[in-house]
């Protein structure tokens, strides 16, 4: 099996695996990073979002061969003391309930508010379509973006 | 994660270590909550009290929350009942998931909304019996009466002498102190934390990644392992050709056992692809392999019957409906749903000559060890479970079924072993939310009173279809309830609020049918109803009158019922769990078709114990309610679930969602759940705005397939 490079986190990160193995599994047994969730393998439920060069990405259905260089970002990176705006707004808004699916769409929306820092409440409902809470926690997951939104304002 | 090792002896030397302070051991296992005492370090006479708060010290202020948590926020709003008698400072307490332990805790399992109802009496004792203790050790240092003290803050205060002094620096002193036969639990009225909307003390956790679920548990030198598990219900293993997936990379072995082929490696996706290279052949256990077809038309001839069970009977129905002006018939009808946590099922099991250790998701910790005992001979008291926290249970994670395989399988291959489910396993591997079909028949005089009602329940798997004393049975002269039910090889478990999550939406869109039949407004017609069970009541009442009018008065009130424009309104109103819930949906059109806009819920579950949890709770089974009642589905053929994940099994996403108005009664009540209470409503107000809105009845879920879209 070959050796792959990974740009993790900010760290270089070096795996021994077959090359079709997704980076969700990557992440998750082989580096220690359980933060990134599975939870339908195929890309229908957004719960293992995570950035490639700063872009959102569902990391069950990326090969870990097509990372090459890119930079891969999990929720354990997005910041360094748990502090970006969306973690915080989470928190403020209290949002989680079981909490399972909060990685991907704290990373889902990261990804958006970077590219579209200043977004219409239906903005929001269309980049947050792809990520599923079973909890239905919708309501605060959208304030939570909006929230965190008018912070990075300040 | 905590250890589960430490034994209770250990534990409580541990916090003598720490420096002593301040621990109380109470009961759980009593109804009327026995008042809790004092433990100290080095008695062992704590073996006969069975779970602790401590104050430390240093101030800290620690809690074991005993009940496994899914998302309802036990773990918040346990830790606020104590800290609002102790008047702890918030800021200083800390909450621990603590393992499952039957003899410290009590009914630790997350089901029934029954947590805070069960527990409380016993946790405001416990927290005021520190209280006391604390104030006691205070006034004995200033050699002042304990009356002229009082507490904020984790700190005691003697105003007359302005002398404060902190929790941490009393805790040693108030271990030293006797705690009278009963302690005085704090006025309603004086509440600082209870009620208040503090935020889920695992934010930082959840929004940081930490793993903290189930799926996220790893040991040094376990192995991963999948099940094939047979693919249509009611078939079993015929041949297993496991070659090609035991020669594939990662993979240590390939274990048949039951009707399990288990593929283990050192690698999830190792054991997921090794596991696609299985040939396993499948035969029929004997009976006809079921289809959704089948299931319609076995149904339907349970209705038509004549054996089905009495569940409840007032009066004589047959004259009443002999005697009817008018009368209104209709079936209701849902498919298996699944309860689609989004976490996976998986379980950690390392079975050892020594004893056996579980560390995973489930609702029923205490029901995993007694069926692991069984399962494998394994006396009880050589089985620790491990409880982290639940990407969400809904029901699914009351079976244990994950468990025991992961048992079974750790037993064979002698290792600890991680079982893993696909979200494939679990949408086509059972325990799902059992298919029902209703019949609903309403007799009314030429007043329009309903004189007559019979309702037949007819399941696949569903046990009594029916909650033959709810409303409105008890508010009609005569009334005849049964059920019937086909048993199945597909699998069915309780589903978020059990039963009630269906029939409480047939129920409520027929009796919006009865109300217009009647000539009346839906809700006059509820409110006349409960006004003829209070005066002349049916039969046994189990519902509580007055609280169920004030949920639906106040509903029609706060959502102006009847006074709007350009908006359908449908009702709908339901006590379930000990909860009295209404509910009125607004559809409007939009572009020409109509869709729910806006849903308000009004409440009555006594006090509320976390505001934000709790009106978390009712908007997230609103949701829910409304996703299923709209998207979801799960059809058969032969045996063969034919939806197997998320591009075919539909589930409610952000676009679709409502608004959601959610109102709280106050009343005086002793708190009851909202885990569950707040959805079986949803359906039947959705149904009867969108009857108004379109002249359509909707008989059938999921809505969307009559809707179009």
């Amino acid at each position: 099996m070959p050796v792959y490079k990974l740009m993790v986190n900010g760290k270089e990160r070096k795996v021994d695996v077959a090359d079709d193995t997704p980076l969700l599994w990557v992440l998750r047994d082989h580096l220690g990073l359980p933060g990134t969730k599975f939870g339908c393998g195929m890309g229908q439920c957004g719960a293992c979002t995570i950035h490639l060069n700063g872009s959102a990405v569902k990391s069950c259905l990326l090969p870990v061969s097509a990372v090459g260089t890119s930079k891969v970002t999990t929720i354990e990176g997005l910041s360094a003391k748990g502090d970006h705006p969306l973690q915080l707004a989470w928190d403020e808004e209290d949002v989680p309930q079981c909490g399972y699916c909060q990685a991907g769409q704290i990373m889902t929306a990261a990804a958006f508010l970077a590219r579209n820092p200043n977004p219409t409440e239906q903005q929001v409902m269309d980049a947050m379509h792809g990520n599923i809470c079973r909890c239905g926690a919708y309501h605060r997951i959208r304030q939570g973006v909006l929230a965190a939104a008018r912070k990075k304002k300040k | 994660m905590a250890s589960v090792k430490d034994s209770r002896r250990s534990f409580i030397r541990n916090v003598a270590l720490a420096g002593g302070g301040l621990m109380i051991g109470f009961r759980w296992d009593t109804v009327k909550a026995k008042m809790p005492s004092v433990i100290h370090a080095a008695d062992t006479a704590a073996a006969t009290f069975n779970s602790y708060l401590t104050v430390g010290t240093d101030g800290i202020v620690t809690i074991w929350s005993p009940n496994p948590e899914l998302g309802q926020n036990i773990m918040t709003s346990f830790a606020q009942i104590v800290a609002e008698e102790l008047d702890a400072d918030w800021k200083k307490v800390r909450v621990l998931q603590a393992p499952l332990d039957t003899k410290r805790f009590d009914r630790q399992l997350t089901g029934g909304s029954g947590a805070i109802p069960h527990s409380w009496m016993r946790l405001r004792k416990a927290g005021a019996s520190a209280r006391h203790l604390l104030v006691a050790a205070a006034a004995k240092r200033w050699g002042v009466p304990a009356s002229e003290c009082t507490t904020e803050l984790n700190t005691v205060h003697h105003k007359p002498s302005k002398r404060s002094l902190e929790y941490g620096a009393l805790a040693e002193e108030a271990a030293g102190m006797t705690l009278p036969e009963e302690v005085k639990l704090k006025d309603k009225k004086d509440f600082k934390l209870i009620g208040r909307p503090l935020r889920n003390v695992a934010n930082k956790d959840i929004v940081t990644g930490k793993g903290i679920y189930g799926i996220d548990f790893v040991r040094e030198g376990m192995v991963y392992a999948m099940i094939q598990r047979p693919t249509a219900f009611g078939t079993r293993i015929k041949s297993v050709n496991d070659a090609k997936a035991r020669s594939m990379p990662g993979i240590i072995d390939v274990v048949r056992f039951k009707n399990y082929v288990a593929v283990v490696g050192r690698s999830t996706w190792e054991v997921l692809k090794a596991r696609k290279e299985l040939v396993v052949e499948y035969e029929s256990e004997g009976p006809a392999l079921e289809s959704t077809a089948d299931h319609e038309r076995l149904q339907k001839e349970m209705l038509d019957s004549d054996k089905l069970t009495v569940r409840r009977k007032n009066g004589d129905v047959a004259a009443a409906f002999a005697a009817a002006a008018k009368i209104v018939k209709a079936e209701y009808q849902s498919p298996f749903v699944v309860h689609s946590p989004m976490e996976p099922m998986n379980f950690f099991a390392d079975v050892r000559t020594d004893g056996v250790e579980l560390v995973g998701p489930t609702q029923t910790p205490g029901s995993a060890r007694s069926q692991v005992s069984k399962l494998l001979g394994v006396p009880e008291d050589k089985i620790t479970v491990q409880l982290t926290r639940l990407g969400g249970g809904f029901g699914r994670r009351l079976r244990n079924d994950y468990a025991l395989e992961a048992a079974e399988l750790s037993s064979i291959i002698k290792k600890p072993v991680k079982l893993i489910w696909t979200r494939e396993d679990d949408m086509t591997g059972g325990i799902y939310r059992p298919s029902v079909r209703y019949r609903f028949e309403a007799a009314l005089d030429a007043k329009g009173n309903m004189i007559g009602y019979k309702l037949r329940g007819a399941g696949v798997n569903a046990d009594n279809s029916t909650r033959e004393d709810n409303f409105p049975s008890g508010a009609v002269d005569n009334l005849l309830i049964e059920s019937a039910d086909h048993k199945s090889p597909i699998t069915t478990g309780a589903w978020r609020a059990p039963t009630t999550n269906f029939l409480a939406y047939a129920e409520q869109a027929f009796l919006d049918e009865v109300a217009l039949a009647a000539g009346k407004d839906p809700v006059q017609f509820r409110l006349e109803l409960l006004d003829r069970a209070r005066k002349k009541p049916v039969g046994a009442i189990k519902y509580n009158i007055d609280r169920m009018e004030g949920v639906i008065k106040t509903a029609a009130e706060r959502s102006g019922w009847g006074k709007k424009k350009g908006v359908f309104q449908g009702f709908s109103v339901y006590f379930s769990h000990a909860s009295y819930v209404a509910q009125v949906c607004e559809v409007a059109m939009k572009d020409g078709k109509p869709a729910v806009k806006k849903v308000y819920a009004v409440s009555d579950c006594g006090p509320i114990i976390n505001e934000s949890g709790a009106r978390q709770q009712v908007m997230g089974a609103i949701v829910d309610g409304m996703g299923h009642a709209m998207y979801s589905r799960l059809s058969f053929r032969e045996g063969r679930p034919q939806q197997t994940n998320y591009h075919q099994y539909r589930l409610i996403r952000m676009k679709e969602i409502p608004e959601v108005d959610v109102y709280f009664m106050s009343t005086d009540y002793d708190p009851t759940g909202l885990g569950e209470p707040a959805l079986p409503p949803t359906g039947g107000a959705v149904a009867n705005a969108f009857f108004r809105a379109t002249g359509k009845r909707l008989y059938k879920q999921p809505f969307i397939n009559d809707l179009g879209g």
